[in-house]
């Protein structure tokens, strides 16, 4: 795969995207680079359940939320370093995934989808009951966590620089699965299942798999995000709105491809951010980002990049 | 050396200009204008306003010679607490805001104090009485309420007067403030032996009552100690009410304190509230308005009376404003040590706070109350009931 | 046991009220395939046409409730032409989204108009009083209202021509157009059908408590649940999902920390759609 130039385009773009704000030193266009580059998380691995195995993971967000309270529980309670607690995190919440996997996914298209959303609820209160993570009230970081990174603001540069790390693995593992057996197994489960079944794909296994890899990294993504944020809380470490906000963003940058739910990530973001302080409009954030999915949904299902690829097929070879 | 000269010479005029020399500066905060927290972050935002509207009016700030107009810069965090994250880091990193007043209510206050101290910014918390926040090794925070912990315990004390063995009912909010609050005052009922009929915790977002009610009337509790902020208080007292639950005592937090709450009516009748301030306080202020004072200009500005939220707003200008004045300078480090040695009474009340670093910044002088509604010439008004000191009528049972 | 009893009881009344709310998102899901992701924001207006009438206007409660119905049908119309009817017969995906999208525009239009503070129709009725326990007169009377209401819809499914059109299109599309079935416009219809449905339930839950724009939320997750219990497509069905569910929140209230009962709710979810999913009450289609 390193013998074609796309992975190396993703990674020179990460190196710019990473080391631009370092070294300009602007605190503030960090702080919006690293909520696109969390998105951009959450949807290129969404992707890989919605785009390639074609099943609509609505409560993608309970990986992001699981992956913050083990990596901040092992940070607080245990008094791990942060990386190594991220790493676990992502570890176990994928294996959860994994048994999950097995269980929701023999329900099928609708069924599925409310089945996730099912998980994260039931998962959402299970948190909120359970007092060694703080119950209701969360877990809260306290101050000197930071030390071991070199102090608070060292520590908020490098959880960005780590960020980075995984939104460029998110996108390089897209590539790489896209263009592996695995891979091809999946549109295949994606394009018709029972067919890629009768041709031999073990789609049970499959479909667990990618149930568990499209875990892993956003659950990474949330240890560190969550250990920036100092706090995590039941509410908003699984909020459902944010989950189908993702699957926006898949489907605004078009789904099954590489770069799409990334540029779908992104513009979401920077159109949020504008909105969320433009005193104005921020009550219009929710009416635009609708009006758009509905436009999408019916006119353009291709989303960003399905409409480029039609319209100038040459950009199919190299924007993918 | 003529450039030194000139630069000499516009640096000595600078320095010799009169006081009029109006330099501003910025205050960032968030307020709940939306969402569940609305009414009372209103109110609070209504007391921050107030303030920079009487400092301005006399000139602004006056420190070591200058004068400085205060701006404020505020946006509507919606009571969330991803909202609080992201504008507060805009308050700090983009509206480069020079000192920091906290969000209303503990979950958004603690949200807040993390990015303050990530960037090490002085923020005075109102709003905000959990004990927690300031427990996590801060240097920068400045809390103007009384601790969560000290809530309960006037209310169980004047229960106790009235009736000394009551079945108690602890029925209170999930979240961060009024589970410590509860916390407290379950481990003072349990030493006491007290019965403890019911100890039931629910989600903030709760409309309807009912199954908590009855498990209530099955367990035969006369009196509840419990709620959480306004919107959950007010339903609960409303159904109290319509279900006939019998209960002859209840303490509410935070909800029976605003003016709104009267619009419950009848069910209102008896609801006792802890308060961090009411207006028939008796304080003499070293500095600042007297009670009186700010419950007309407040009343005057903003046609409705002035709970403590209103009051704690207005405290956390006027606080800051003194270690300002009094430290001669508006640098962080300057002020923060200002406010460790301060011990200042105002309207709202003694003000010191903690130096201990393993809690610093906890409020350690101020005392609270226990207010009531009462029918007064067939009215609804509010009365201090405890303690004995500070009280206005006697308690309802 | 008087306690559990009152309870139950208690549980039962909430219960017809969700029992409406999933027969509105039943009759869509079985007639066309489509998931109405916007039922929430769909039981929200119903909410805030509560608050316009009594609040606002001054007009009787109650009176709300024939009015969200009209209302809740011409609004239903319209968003299946918005944003269903080139969904029909596409991938479920594509449905799911729509709708989603539709509820998005409402909520933020919603937002933008009401915002996400609490609001509060007061409606007094005479409750009912029974050893120490009083069943308020909001409850009792939503609870009868829904049942009315959906006797109503019974009979108009299986006593009118219109009903049955609805019936032969969810049955099979192509033979109803074959048989001259104008079946666009009997798809519209079910859909302002199972809007007017679904607002009004969110009507009903506005004269027994306080709301906010995102309240919607939360009633659109417990229909899911009713859904799945009563059988897809199967509004009678429904009601026994939503009396059922009721039923178990009232019996699950006094044995546990009420922070319990989501999640027995949402287990019970997924552990129906897994092994039941033709739903536990599953009558076939008459």
């Amino acid at each position: 795969m390193w013998r074609r130039p796309f992975p190396w385009f993703i990674v020179a773009a990460a190196l710019l995207y990473a080391l631009y704000p370092y070294f300009a030193d602007d605190v503030g266009l960090r702080e919006s680079l690293l909520l696109a580059a969390v998105y951009i998380i959450l949807a290129s691995n969404l992707n890989l359940m919605i785009g390639y195995a074609g099943y609509v993971n609505f409560g993608n967000i309970v990986f992001f939320g699981l992956g913050g309270y083990v990596c901040l529980y092992l940070v607080t309670a245990l008094q791990w370093n942060v990386i190594p607690a991220a790493l676990v995190a992502g570890v176990a919440v994928s294996a959860l995934a994994l048994l999950f996997g097995f269980g929701i996914l023999r329900l099928r298209g609708a069924f599925f989808a409310l089945a996730t959303i099912g998980v994260n609820q039931a998962i959402q209160q299970l948190v909120v009951n359970f007092e060694p993570w703080g119950g209701a009230t969360g877990i809260y970081l306290s101050l000197d966590s930071y030390g071991s990174l070199g102090g608070p603001m060292q520590a908020l540069w490098t959880t960005y620089l780590l960020i980075v790390a995984v939104t460029a693995a998110s996108l390089l593992a897209s590539y790489a699965i896209r263009n592996s057996k695995f891979g091809l197994g999946l549109l295949a489960i994606g394009q018709n299942e029972d067919a890629a079944s009768v041709l031999g794909v073990p789609t049970p296994l499959y479909k667990a798999m990618v149930y568990s890899a499209s875990a892993f990294l956003p659950a990474v993504a949330g240890g560190l995000y969550f250990f920036k944020s100092g706090i995590i809380e039941p509410t908003s470490a699984f909020n459902l709105q944010t989950s189908i906000e993702a699957i926006v963003m898949v489907m605004l940058g078009g789904s099954g491809t590489i770069l799409g739910p990334a540029l779908g990530a992104f513009l979401y973001e920077e159109l949020r951010g504008f909105l969320l302080t433009a005193q104005s409009f921020s009550q219009f954030q929710l009416v635009i980002a609708g009006a758009l999915l509905l436009l999408i949904v019916q006119f353009v299902p291709g989303g960003l990049l399905g409409w480029l690829h039609q319209h100038w097929p040459k950009t199919r070879r190299w924007l993918e | 050396m003529k450039k030194t000269l000139y630069l000499l010479a516009a640096s000595m005029l600078f320095a010799a200009s009169p006081a009029f020399a109006q330099e501003t500066i910025t205050i960032g905060f968030t307020a709940s204008q939306t969402g569940a927290l609305n009414n009372d972050s209103t109110a609070q935002m209504r007391g921050i306003e107030l303030w920079r509207d009487d400092v301005n009016a006399k000139g602004g700030i006056k420190v070591g010679g200058k004068s400085y107009t205060v701006k404020l810069v505020s946006y509507d965090d919606e009571s969330q607490n991803t909202r609080v994250q992201q504008l507060y880091t805009r308050l700090i990193t983009q509206d480069k805001a020079q000192f920091l007043i906290s969000p209303y209510s503990s979950g958004l206050v603690a949200t807040a104090a993390i990015i303050s101290e990530q960037y090490g910014k002085v923020m005075i918390t109102t709003g905000g009485a959990l004990e927690k926040t300031y427990q996590l090794g801060n240097k920068n925070l400045f809390q103007l309420y009384t601790g969560s912990s000290q809530y309960l315990a006037g209310a169980l004390q004047a229960l106790k007067e009235k009736n000394p063995t009551p079945h108690v009912a602890f029925v209170y909010e999930d979240d961060p403030f009024s589970k410590s609050v509860v916390a407290a005052v379950r481990e003072t009922a349990k030493k006491q032996g007290d019965v403890i009929a019911a100890d039931e915790s629910y989600a903030g977002s709760t409309t309807d009552f009912s199954p908590v009610i009855n498990k209530m009337i099955a367990a035969k509790a006369d009196a509840l100690l419990g709620g959480g902020h306004y919107a959950d208080g007010a339903t609960l007292a409303r159904q109290l009410h319509e279900q006939k639950a019998g209960v002859k005592w209840i303490t509410l937090l935070v909800a029976p304190d605003s003016p709104k709450f009267a619009e419950l009516g009848d069910a209102a009748v008896g609801i006792s509230v802890p308060s961090q301030w009411e207006p028939e306080a008796a304080y003499k202020p070293d500095f600042g308005p007297t009670v009186a004072q700010f419950t007309k200009e407040f009343t005057d500005k903003y046609k409705i009376g002035p709970a403590y939220h209103a009051a704690g707003g207005y405290a956390a200008g006027l606080i800051l404003q003194h270690a300002m004045e009094k430290a001669g300078s508006i640098e962080p480090a300057k002020v923060a040590a200002e406010l460790n040695a301060m011990d200042v009474t105002t309207f709202f009340g003694r003000t010191k706070f903690s130096n201990d670093p393993k809690s610093h910044g906890l409020q350690i002088a101020h005392d609270m109350v226990l207010a009531q509604w009462q029918k007064k010439d067939g009215k609804l008004v509010k009365e201090v009931i405890w303690p004995k000191a500070a009280k206005t009528a006697d308690p309802l049972y | 046991m008087i306690g559990i009893l009152a309870s139950v009881i208690d549980g039962i009344l909430i219960g017809a009220v969700y029992g409406l709310a999933a027969m509105g998102l039943t009759l869509i899901w079985g007639v066309m395939n489509v998931i109405n992701l916007a039922h929430g924001a769909i039981v929200v207006i119903g909410m805030f046409v509560l608050y316009t009438v009594a609040n606002m206007l001054g007009l009787h409660p109650y009176g709300a409730v024939p009015l969200m119905i009209v209302f809740g049908f011409v609004v239903g119309i319209a968003l299946y032409w918005i944003g269903v009817h080139r969904m029909i017969g596409r991938p479920e995906l594509m449905s799911l989204l729509s709708t989603f999208a539709l509820n998005m525009v409402l909520i933020g239009l919603g937002t933008a108009w009401w915002t996400t503070s609490p609001y509060n129709v007061q409606v007094s009725m005479p409750g009912v009083s029974w050893r120490g326990y009083t069943f308020t007169g909001t409850h009792i009377t939503a609870a009868a209202l829904a049942v009315v209401i959906a006797g109503l819809l019974y009979l108009l499914l299986y006593h009118t021509r219109i009903g049955k059109a609805v019936r032969a299109v969810a049955t099979n599309r192509e033979a109803a157009e074959l048989c001259g079935i104008p079946t666009t416009q009997v798809l519209a219809m079910a859909f302002g059908l199972g809007v007017a449905l679904a607002g009004v339930s969110g009507t009903l839950i506005a004269t027994m408590f306080p709301f906010t724009v995102l309240s919607g939320e939360a009633y659109q997750l417990k229909s899911f649940v009713v859904t799945v219990l009563g059988g897809l497509g199967n509004p009678a069905g429904a009601l026994m999902g939503g009396i059922a569910l009721g039923l178990i929140e009232g019996l699950a209230t006094p044995f546990m920390p009420l922070s319990w009962i989501p999640i027995v709710e949402f287990g019970l979810f997924v552990f129906c759609l897994i092994a039941f999913p033709r739903g536990i009450f599953s009558f076939t289609k008459a």
